[in-house]
């Protein structure tokens, strides 16, 4: 699993590469809490590049957008979500709990 | 009939991913039997090391895989502790965010890719097997 972070003025750009299974998923919520300690709650995965997501990569999203949305701070929202990841949202009822934009230009453009 | 025995490490996930899919794509299911397959064999196998073993590097998970012409068959056997299928809570999809759990997400996504799931604990083993109907 590979991380890649762009701070941008209105929101943070995460590109997550790989698998994000039991392993890796770790550090992903390491990257995460950086942004979050740092007072930014306006977060894009992007998601192009994923191959894997297990239930450990599922449980950090729902956490992060959890404290994201406390006190209508801010919000994860997912880009360039591939098929089988939206399988898995659809499965796990992750659906209705994040946006979902095609590409991540669009998506730090809504914040 | 292949069987591999991989350290129950997290780090055994990927390979464990890689043999199963191999042999899965080997007998011949299509991409999302193979996503399928995946998905429970990696929720299946980090089970194994957080709840049978209670953490890394405290045992071994033997993984075979059996095809026939209707099915295609995983075994995962640990020696850890006896796993209880009705002590994991089942999630509330429908839940609001602020009550979501995120606990029993992997064991209800393992159920539902599989069409069969079953578990048996004999001679101090634990042995899932997870079948996936080719058809």
């Amino acid at each position: 699993m590979e991380i890649e972070n762009t701070q941008y003025k209105h929101c943070d750009l995460i590109q997550v590469s790989g698998r994000v299974d039991s392993s890796t998923a770790p550090r992903l919520a390491e990257a995460i809490n950086k942004i979050i300690e740092s007072g930014r709650f306006k977060i894009v995965l992007d998601m192009t590049k994923l191959e894997f997501l297990s239930s450990a990569g599922l449980r950090i999203l729902i956490s992060t957008q959890k404290i994201c949305k406390r006190y209508n701070r801010g919000e994860v929202v997912v880009a360039g979500v591939p098929e089988f990841v939206k399988s898995v949202f659809d499965l796990a009822g992750f659906t209705p709990l994040f946006k979902m934009f095609d590409d991540s230009l669009t998506a730090v453009g809504y914040f | 009939m292949p069987t591999l025995i991989f350290p129950g490490n997290y780090d055994s996930l990927e390979k464990i991913a890689e043999f199963v899919t191999m042999e899965a794509r080997a007998s011949g299911l299509n991409r999302t039997q193979v996503f399928a397959i995946e998905t429970a064999v990696d929720e299946a196998c980090s089970n194994i090391i957080e709840h049978a073993y209670g953490g890394e590097g405290l045992g071994d998970i033997h993984c075979t895989t059996i095809s026939d012409r209707d099915r295609f068959v995983i075994v995962l056997e640990d020696h850890g502790k006896a796993f209880d299928p009705t002590s994991v809570p089942v999630p509330d999809l429908n839940a609001p965010l602020r009550d979501r759990q995120s606990h029993g997400l992997g064991f209800y996504m393992m159920r539902q890719w599989m069409d069969e799931v079953r578990f048996d604990f004999h001679d101090n083993r634990n042995r899932l097997t997870l079948v996936k109907l080719k058809a």
